[in-house]
């Protein structure tokens, strides 16, 4: 048997039942990411719809009804079927145990489990779609969601068991990183990977049982007509959005600190530079991960709440947006007196930097309470989410699967074709978003299916490069997907980008079943290109 | 310059406290592009200068990971930036919600899809709110079903309405004329049509206006009438007169129909006549014509009797036929 067909994970055991029931995190967290990118591709064909409609004023390809359930399914989609679970569900699945040197997570049958729950889940929203949609928006808010006769009790009950699958996924990352290390492997040495999956995980375990519970009070106000959230009974509909974005705020810290992780590996791996600041970056993940629970009001400023409680949220707001600046230059600087190579994952980091940054600036606009009353609900908080959610995460994502991608499946797809579609996304995502900042500015609401006239300019740039956009992130995931046929395959002991932590230096490519063939023993730090050099095996 | 790039960035400066809040927006913007060029300066010159040149070897690299000097400016430059930013919002916020006394209160209601506009002497307009220039105006805002939001982009205010509690929002226009008025908090099919203009007279035409409010019809032909009342009373957000089906059906479709059987959704049926037209205006949920959603609301106390019968020959005229 050559080198090239030895046993791994993904030919060893074979058959169909061998996927489904498996145990193995790697497997399991290829299954979330296939579901994840179906759904991304879902959700972002339903997004192109969107923005074609609104190219010019009128209802010209889709009604007002259409619309609305459109924009409803791309958020809930995007949100609760592609972000939250994919992201630490694919990479993290895949990647943890392998980081910390250990043969599975804690719970290989919760994990398994997870992955059930969360596809179980997934079909009750996929039925709301085939039975006619739902038009609330994926924020729900009462007392139009009790109102509303579309599919609302399928969708939240989708994303109730979701929830679920959200919190098991947690609570196994959190055993694994606490308790599966192997020895030598302190807290300081974790890959930043590891910390930032280990802050998203307390987020995911704390604040999504408020959004079961929330989803369950709405479809009892449904039902049976409780009456907390309707007026009628002497409920208060402000009081859902509380509830909601108690969960919702947290959950913006679910869907980027693992972005914030993915970002703090390839930086340091492509600039083969220590670092800067890691105590820095590991305590910021877990501070933000806790300031994050108590800024949900900023939300909810032109609804009416009393003055001092805005006060309050505009004043712990700007308490995220230090650290989070803070961390951005420490990338920065990470590259100092490094040896950078402009390889695709290096591209997505450098987008992610440019991207995340206006994403997070926006944020201080948006956290002053007097403009955000001019900006709330307009444009310009879709823009503002688009560049944080699509230009910080997803972009980070895209990063991630380029840089774990030789690793994952043994294959290097074309980096040339990777770099290029790298730079369509960097500048479609510019061309579509950035004249959202400004039609914000100029008044445009949101979730509107036809506009005034004095928008169409905007609307109809955003809509060209939303096209350049899309298109070039079918190029980013099909190259991708082409180097299982072209079967550009890597050296299984390879270690393509020089990186230091366990999953690079100690395992195949694809890693073995039991990922180490023997118990891996540490050497040196996650980051210590000051004091070892590694090879880089992939030349191109 | 700063004028030119306000109008570029922003709508009108209407409200007395617009350009306050414009001035926040351009403090933070400048210091925003100034973070960002540092951001995107520093990166590209440590990529490009620090770069894996081709056929150099890999080597051991420095390292430096912290710099206390850095690392506080980091720190405390941004702090500094958004402590200003902080302040600054909130002051311009007080001024926002802090209502002078001497301003005249206007009681608005959000229902979907229109806005409805009590004046204190009486009277009450549909999409249209009428106020005088240089006095302060306080509208009381509530919702009659769902939530919306009331947003004037000129005032630079916006405030949602519910359904169950009275918020305020205020405004001093400082400058006549005509200006949009959007609904801001998504509330079903006609939410983006449920908009409105907000008319700023001088205080005397105000007055006059006021005096004349309601009784400014009394003259005019039953027909043109119901043809006024057709986009003020906000019928245009659902109804067009094109025959294409909006969120009800067309005009153009029921006055073609005039005399013929209409189907509703339980099955039964009603001759098309000036009766029909009349209940499905005061009583709209009893009778929903097949293939439509009953959402509309009751204009009962909305409109007089002779705005009824306006309506109904408004209606009439789009068909000859009807015309019998």
């Amino acid at each position: 048997m050559s080198e090239n067909t030895k046993q791994n994970y993904l030919n060893h055991p074979k058959g169909i039942m061998s996927w489904l029931m498996t145990l193995d995190h790697k497997r399991i967290g290829l299954m979330y990411l296939f579901s994840g990118i179906l759904f991304f591709f879902l959700g972002g064909l339903i997004a192109l719809v969107m923005r074609f409609e609104l190219a010019a004023p009128g209802n010209d390809i889709i009604s007002n009804d259409v619309y609305n359930n459109a924009y409803t399914l791309h958020g809930a989609i995007m949100i609760f079927l592609f972000i939250i679970p994919a992201i630490p569900g694919a990479l993290g699945n895949i990647l943890l145990p392998l980081m910390v040197g250990a043969k599975d997570v804690a719970f290989p049958r919760l994990n398994l489990a997870s992955f059930y729950i969360y596809s179980f889940g997934a079909l009750f929203a996929m039925y709301t779609i085939i039975n006619g949609g739902v038009d609330t928006g994926w924020t729900f808010y009462t007392p139009y969601s009790t109102q509303s006769t579309s599919n609302v009790v399928p969708m939240t009950l989708g994303i109730f068991i979701i929830g679920f699958s959200s919190i098991l996924t947690g609570l196994n990352f959190i055993a694994t990183i606490h308790k599966m290390r192997i020895p030598g492997l302190t807290w300081y040495k974790l890959p930043l990977f590891v910390w930032a999956l280990y802050g998203t995980s307390l987020v995911q375990i704390t604040a999504t049982p408020v959004l079961a519970i929330t989803m369950v009070l709405l479809m009892l106000e449904r039902f049976l007509g409780i009456g907390i959230f309707d007026p009628a009974l002497g409920g208060d509909p402000v009081l859902y959005q509380h509830f909601f974005w108690f969960y919702s705020h947290p959950a913006v810290y679910i869907m980027i600190l693992p972005a914030f992780g993915i970002i703090s590996e390839i930086i340091p791996v492509h600039s083969r530079k220590k670092i800067w600041g890691y105590k820095f970056i590991a305590y910021s993940t877990l501070s933000i991960a806790f300031i994050g629970f108590l800024v949900w009001g900023h939300h909810m400023f032109t609804s009416g709440q009393s003055v001092f409680s805005q006060i309050v949220f505009s004043f712990i707001t700007y308490f995220v947006g230090i650290p989070t600046g803070v961390k951005i230059f420490s990338w920065i600087l990470t590259m100092y007196k490094g040896q950078v190579s402009f390889t695709p994952p290096m591209m997505y980091a450098l987008s992610f930097l440019f991207l995340f940054t206006i994403g997070g600036l926006t944020g201080i606009f948006l956290g002053a309470v007097a403009l955000d009353i001019h900006l709330h609900d307009t444009y310009f908080v879709v823009a503002h989410f688009h560049y944080v959610m699509q230009g910080g995460t997803i972009v980070a994502f895209l990063g991630g699967l380029h840089h774990w991608w030789p690793k994952s499946f043994g294959v290097m797809y074309n980096q040339t074709v990777a770099n290029i579609a790298a730079l369509g996304v960097f500048i479609g995502f510019n061309g579509t978003f950035f004249p959202q900042f400004l039609l914000g500015l100029r008044g445009m609401p949101r979730r509107y299916a036809t506009y005034d006239e004095q928008f169409v300019e905007l609307h109809s740039y955003s809509t060209f490069w939303s096209g350049i956009l899309g298109i070039s992130i079918f190029i980013a995931v099909m190259n991708l997907f082409w180097s299982f046929i072209k079967k550009n395959k890597v050296d299984p002991g390879s270690n393509p980008w020089g990186g230091m932590t366990l999953e690079w230096t100690h395992t195949s490519s694809p890693p073995h079943p039991h990922n180490f063939e023997e118990d891996p023993v540490l050497q040196h730090g996650p980051y210590d290109y000051d004091k070892v050099i590694v090879e880089k095996t992939y030349k191109k | 310059m700063l004028d030119r790039l306000t109008e570029y960035f922003f709508p009108k400066q209407v409200s007395t406290f617009a350009s306050d809040i414009d001035n926040l927006y351009f403090f933070i913007f400048y210091s925003s592009v100034a973070l960002f060029l540092i951001v995107v300066f520093g990166m590209l010159y440590l990529s490009i200068k620090y770069r894996h040149r081709k056929g150099e070897d890999l080597k051991l690299t420095s390292s430096k990971d912290h710099s206390n000097l850095l690392e506080s400016m980091f720190f405390i430059i941004p702090l500094i930036l958004v402590s200003i930013t902080f302040v600054w919002g909130i002051r311009s916020y007080l001024q926002m919600i802090i209502v002078p006394d001497d301003a005249i209160e206007i009681k608005v209601t959000g229902q979907s899809w229109f806005w409805t506009f009590d004046y204190p002497d009486g009277g009450t307009t549909l999409n249209e709110l009428v106020v005088p220039s240089n006095q302060p105006v306080k509208l009381v805002l509530s919702s009659k079903d769902v939530l919306h939001s009331f947003f004037i982009p000129v005032m630079r205010s916006k405030m949602d309405c519910l359904p169950n509690r009275y918020n305020v929002m205020w405004f001093d226009a400082t400058k006549e004329g005509v200006y949009d008025i959007f609904c801001t908090e998504y509330c079903g099919t006609g939410h983006s049509q449920m908009g409105a203009k907000v008319i700023v007279m001088k205080p005397a035409q105000y007055e006059e206006w006021a005096s004349e409010l309601g009784s400014e019809d009394d003259d005019l032909p039953l027909d043109e009438l119901g043809a006024k009342l057709y986009t003020k009373k906000a019928c245009n957000t659902c109804h067009t007169l094109d025959g294409s089906a909006l969120v009800g059906p067309s005009y153009l479709q029921t006055s073609q129909m005039w005399g013929q059987e209409r189907v509703f959704d339980d099955g039964s049926s009603t001759v098309i006549d000036d009766n029909y037209i009349r209940s499905s205006i005061l009583e709209p949920m009893t009778q929903i014509v097949a293939g439509y959603q009953g959402v509309m609301p009751t204009y009962q106390g909305l409109l007089s009797d002779r705005e009824l019968d306006a309506l109904i020959a408004f209606l009439k005229t789009l068909n000859e036929d009807s015309q019998i």
